[in-house]
């Protein structure tokens, strides 16, 4: 690791406990056995840490971060570090006061999601009726002068909504809109066959999507996050292993992407256990992708293995079994037929019915 | 468009803060950052909605000790970049 190698985004997963149940959400699926959360003391002692490695930026999510009742400590802190603090949020459960408090605080952006542009494909998706009261909530951010992002992970249900979706943003006054592709790792991949769009619907959205974010330049800063399952190319997964970005789970586990602790054979440490810098040096789990000395062919000799840093691992295992394999998004892939077939099943499929993130039911991947 | 006359500040969105690690100013927006150059911090540590870009220009070509036109230019160019990003409002 160079010493230029830093991370600059802590990603604090405060809680995996959320009141909604997106279909795509990318907690682990076995998420319900990460019960252990840290406590207040020891999130601020990360983020003590965090910044003295170089971080400056802090996403509070989760699951639900307002389920922690200690996330008012939590933002002095991170305040007090001069990072810029960011809040994730569903907009489920919060008071106004609540809300007020944070500004007080110095909370620095936040970014409610929604799943549709109306209530019933909306709360459809987020297997709750939430949908009102996110527009409610969004209402309050502006007012109380906050810069609002507006997000939505889009999907076969939604995707031929972008207009109305930018439409919408720009009446609740969003200063930043993300239109994210649904990525197929955590619940997103059991409901794959549901979720996938056609490469038809995709093409009109990002037309839609690249003309409203030239009318609006200067004014909401649009983003359209292309899925790879369509880009022939896989994406730089938060931009190469253990490269910029750490994060924390719920229980302590320092890892370089949501997901790592569900790749078999890795070593994390916890937060708990040792401090960040030697995690983010020294651990395994951190080491175990990092740079170029771990890729295979085809990516080890690709002109472009700089620049995606051979993908996503997670989608790697996930799809082949195989962490350590060229992600399968790349056309180069010698598993890239699996995504062929996937996108032939989304242009054909009948609508499937959507399995809801829960903490009982067994789910065969 | 920012003009001569314009009154810039930074978007809600951004802020400023100095980075101990590049001894550098970086501005920071939801889940970005650029880190500035000396000459873009000067500006945008001006950007207090107060000042016009006219003073600043002043203020920043007595610093430097450089003709004003060049500063001018480079100033406006800068500044609408920033603006087109939605990085900077010009409060006119």
């Amino acid at each position: 690791m160079s010493a230029a190698e830093r991370p600059y985004t802590l990603i604090a997963e405060l809680t995996y406990r959320c009141p909604l149940r997106c279909v795509y959400c990318s907690n682990p699926l076995d998420y319900g056995r990460h019960r252990d959360e840290l406590d207040t003391e020891t999130w601020r002692r990360v983020f003590r840490e965090a910044e003295d490695l170089g971080v400056v930026q802090l996403n509070l999510t989760g699951g639900e971060p307002l389920v922690r009742d200690d996330l008012e400590a939590l933002i002095a802190e991170a305040r007090r570090l001069d990072l810029y603090t960011n809040l994730i949020t569903s907009g489920i459960p919060l008071r106004r006061e609540r809300l007020v408090r944070f500004r007080e605080l110095g909370l620095d952006n936040i970014q409610v999601s929604i799943q549709d542009t109306q209530a019933e494909g909306s709360d459809r998706i987020a297997g709750r009726r939430s949908f009102d009261r996110k527009l409610v909530i969004a209402a309050w951010v502006k007012e109380l002068g906050f810069p609002l992002t507006l997000n939505t992970v889009l999907q076969r249900e939604n995707l031929d909504h972008v207009e109305e979706i930018v439409a919408l943003a720009e009446r609740l006054g969003a200063d930043r809109l993300e239109l994210a592709n649904t990525q197929y790792l955590g619940w997103a991949l059991p409901n794959r066959a549901a979720l996938l769009p056609t490469q038809a619907q995709l093409s009109r959205a990002r037309e839609v999507a690249a003309e409203a974010r030239k009318r609006l330049r200067g004014r909401m800063e649009v983003l359209f996050v292309t899925p790879d399952y369509y880009t022939e190319l896989p994406k730089a997964c938060m931009d190469g292993w253990g490269r910029r970005f750490i994060v924390v789970s719920p229980d302590g586990l320092a890892l370089p992407c949501h997901a790592a602790h569900t790749l078999p054979g890795l070593r994390f440490d916890s937060v708990r256990d040792r401090p960040l810098d030697e995690i983010w040096r020294d651990s395994p789990g951190f080491r175990a992708f990092r740079g170029e000395n771990w890729m295979p062919e085809p990516c080890r000799s690709c002109e472009r293995r700089a620049i995606d840093f051979g993908g996503c691992r997670c989608q790697a295992f996930h799809l082949t079994g195989n962490a350590s394999v060229t992600d399968p998004t790349c056309h180069l892939s010698p598993d890239h037929g699996l995504i062929e077939t996937a996108r032939l099943a989304a242009a054909e499929a009948p609508p499937a019915s959507f399995i809801y993130r829960t903490t009982r039911a067994r789910v065969v991947g | 468009m920012i003009s001569a006359a314009s009154r810039p500040r930074l978007a809600a969105k951004a802020r400023l803060r100095f980075d101990r690690k590049s001894s550098r100013y970086m501005l920071l927006y939801p889940e970005r950052g650029l880190v500035l150059n000396p000459t873009a911090a000067d500006v945008l540590q001006r950007c207090d909605g107060l000042r016009t870009v006219g003073s600043i220009v002043e203020e920043l070509a007595q610093q430097y000790g450089h003709e004003r036109p060049a500063v001018e230019r480079e100033v406006m160019t800068f500044l609408q970049t920033m603006a087109d990003r939605g990085l900077v409002q010009a409060v006119v």
